[in-house]
């Protein structure tokens, strides 16, 4: 990341889903759905957010946009407190911060000619109107290659790929600068995806957009993004440059993560790390590393189930969270007390490694 | 290839909509040997999950099977099978593995009973005998703990396990083929690799063939042995597996080989295949994909091109079969980006 100021960022963010029993409806508990993360997004980078089902990517990134109320922690963006605004400030805000979704189908309203679903926008923030918005909608058509023409057409009309275009096409009605992509391609079929994933970089190029793009697709986010989070059980396990995350995965989830891809290589058959079980329930994760119940990193102890890993720079802007990859600034002595056995030594299975 | 499990030939299931018929599988033709794991591959609307609903005989109205025959080892036609026969061949004979687990499962039943059930219509086995199958079963899908989950209904289970409950469904009465339609695609990359490593196993201990349907070509080259392309109802390509990774012949395979991001190997920007699958009511005259092939020429517009023998086990729908030197000579597609033809 450059030395300027990011566009976004988020410090010990948490959402908790109250979980609710009997006629009174009385809290026993809650669903820690994302659980203190922190990170910024440079000015005109790609932020990458992998994991798998449950893990909290979307919630992050619709907590960052206020379409849910965080239970605590910051967000800022430029330098503006997001959570302290208003119904007025927050709508401007949105001006500036948009959100493409992954299920192109349920996202556009069927009722609604594509014209007037992009149109929406423009009017609500008093952008364009008449005439001059007409021109914008058509315009913003043939941006994401659709014909200006079909403005007059409704949602049912279109193919997967095409609704998803105007998806985009709505996002980018308002010239946001910050675009949160929901999983957008994920829902496309393969040849599809590579013409929107296209689209989004030629679009972050022509107008300077920061995407905070969502996936579960490792290999689509190698390609799309500059840098990598991964989450787990929602926190930020490892977050690095997508050529250090690929290359030298640190945090053992990531490893096991990245080695379960297929590889569409049939000379390239390898082994896998096998992951056993199910990701736990966040209402009730793991005590210490919430991973430690399924990890395969060799120096794996007590001391991993005592100690929260704090997510700690492994190398120069590599960070991960794990006690056992050194180094550490929980020393030796902390995870003897903990009842550790096995000192922190690197660990790089090769199934993780694609090279 | 041994003597074919199954041999499907000229198969044509159409649908008669309002827009029109849809000739959604066109007249499909391919051989499942008996113990491999013969690859399907194809984007939506291709006609692959059509063409495994055929072999079923699962085709529901407006649809039905217009011609061909689907003969099973024994020299029977599924086709013109009656009713009583195909029962007792579905689940028995020939299973199927779905994409969404949920959906899939009864919600009121334990998921015990629902694979016991199997054994109960197939097998006539008594309750308690059929119960104890399902367990020892689900214990054989690698589920923890299973005379307890099989008391669990299906929203009680997580997906990679109620994937496991659908898996020992197919597989209880030993099968000679389970088609198996993306039964990864909904789970978890983590969770995908634990069902291809369970289904892989499973077919060794019990011999069955089976037809994996995916999208995904990396699931395919890392579970199947041979493999079918299929594009707009059509088999376009069909190949050993490492013949087919290696040298795609067919520019729709080309095509999609290329559009995916592969991890280790980022490229700067994706190749793309323009346009999207023409409608099934439509499909265009000669080559069915020319409008958005970097090589197509004058012949793929007039002739509808055969399935060539291009190696030893590999054929290809594709002209270029007898003029390849047109590989070398790309040129712009007539539709361009999503269904904008080129000006």
């Amino acid at each position: 990341m450059n030395g300027s100021a990011p566009l976004v960022s988020v410090r010990n963010l948490k959402k908790e889903f109250p979980i609710r029993k009997g006629i009174l409806s009385r809290q026993v508990g809650a669903v820690k759905a994302v659980n203190d993360v922190s990170f910024d997004v440079a000015r005109g980078e790609t932020l990458g957010v992998v994991g798998e089902s449950g893990c909290g990517k979307t919630t992050t990134g619709r907590a960052i946009l206020r379409l849910i109320e965080p239970t605590s922690g910051e967000i800022s963006f430029e330098g503006r407190d997001v959570r302290s605004m208003g119904t007025s400030e927050l709508r401007a805000l949105r001006r500036e911060m948009q959100i493409i979704f992954q299920d192109p189908v349920s996202s556009l309203n069927p009722r609604m000619s594509v014209g007037a679903i992009i149109r929406e926008g423009l009017t609500i923030h008093k952008l364009a109107e008449g005439a001059a918005a007409d021109a914008r909608v058509r315009q913003l058509l043939q941006e994401v290659g659709l014909r200006p023409e079909y403005s007059n057409r409704y949602p049912h009309e279109f193919s997967g790929g095409q609704r998803q275009r105007i998806g985009i096409a709505r996002a980018l009605s308002v010239e946001p600068k910050f675009i949160v992509c929901d999983e957008p391609v994920s829902a496309l079929d393969v040849s599809v995806q590579a013409q929107v994933i296209n689209l989004l970089e030629d679009l972050q190029r022509d107008h300077d957009l920061t995407y905070m793009f969502i996936a579960h697709d490792l290999s689509v986010v190698e390609h799309i993004a500059d840098r990598v989070a991964v989450m787990y059980l929602g926190k930020i396990v490892e977050l690095a440059t997508a050529d250090d995350l690929y290359r030298e995965p640190l945090m053992p989830y990531t490893q096991a993560l990245l080695s379960a891809v297929p590889i569409a290589d049939p000379k390239a058959r390898k082994e896998r790390i096998l992951l056993q079980g199910d990701v736990p329930s966040p209402a009730n994760p793991p005590s210490g590393c919430v991973f430690h119940p399924r990890c395969h990193h060799p120096a794996k102890d007590a001391a991993c189930a005592a100690i929260v890993p704090p997510l700690e720079e492994k190398t120069p802007g590599h960070l991960a969270a794990c006690i056992k990859q050194p180094p550490t600034t929980v020393s030796w002595e902390q995870q003897k007390e903990a009842g550790g056995v096995h000192p922190p030594e690197r660990y790089l299975p090769l199934a993780a490694v694609h090279a | 290839m041994t003597a074919p499990l199954l041999s499907i030939r000229n198969l044509r299931t159409w649908f008669y909509t309002e827009a029109g018929v849809a000739r959604a599988v066109d007249g499909v033709s391919f051989d499942i040997g008996a113990g491999e794991t013969l690859g399907l591959v194809g984007e939506s609307g291709s006609g692959k999950s059509v063409t495994a609903l055929s072999i079923l005989r699962l085709i529901q109205p407006p649809g039905r099977i217009e011609s061909g025959s689907v003969i099973e080892f024994d020299g029977k036609d599924i086709v013109t099978l009656g009713d009583d026969e195909i029962r007792d061949i579905r689940g028995n004979r020939i299973s199927m593995i779905f994409q969404e687990p949920m959906s899939a499962l009864n919600p009121v039943f334990t998921v015990g009973d629902q694979v016991a059930e199997v054994a109960r219509v197939h097998a006539g086995v008594s309750r308690k005998e059929a119960w104890d199958r399902a367990v020892e079963m689900l214990a054989l899908t690698g589920m923890p703990d299973a005379e307890s989950r099989a008391k669990q209904y299906p929203h009680q289970l997580s997906g990679g396990m109620r994937q496991r409950v659908l898996i020992a469904m197919a597989l209880m009465m030993k099968p000679a083929l389970v088609i198996a339609d993306e039964p990864t695609t909904a789970l978890d990359v983590t969770i995908q690799a634990q069902i291809l490593d369970l289904l892989v196993d499973l077919q060794k201990k019990i011999g069955t063939s089976i037809l994996m349907i995916t999208h995904d070509l990396g699931v395919i080259a890392e579970t199947a042995s041979r493999v079918i392309v299929m594009y707009a109802g059509e088999v376009v390509e069909q190949a050993e597996v490492d013949s087919l990774f290696a040298k795609p012949h067919h520019p729709y395979t080309e095509g999609l080989m290329h559009s995916m991001p592969h991890i280790g190997h980022d490229q700067e920007r994706l190749n793309v295949i323009p346009g999207t699958v023409p409608a099934p009511t439509e499909w265009p005259s000669g080559c069915r994909f020319r409008e958005r092939c970097p090589y197509s020429w004058d012949r793929c517009e007039t002739e509808h091109p055969l399935l060539y023998q291009i190696g030893e086990d590999h054929v290809s729908r594709c002209h270029l079969a007898i003029e390849p030197d047109r590989r070398n000579h790309p040129h712009p597609p007539v539709v361009v980006e999503a269904g904008v033809a080129a000006a």
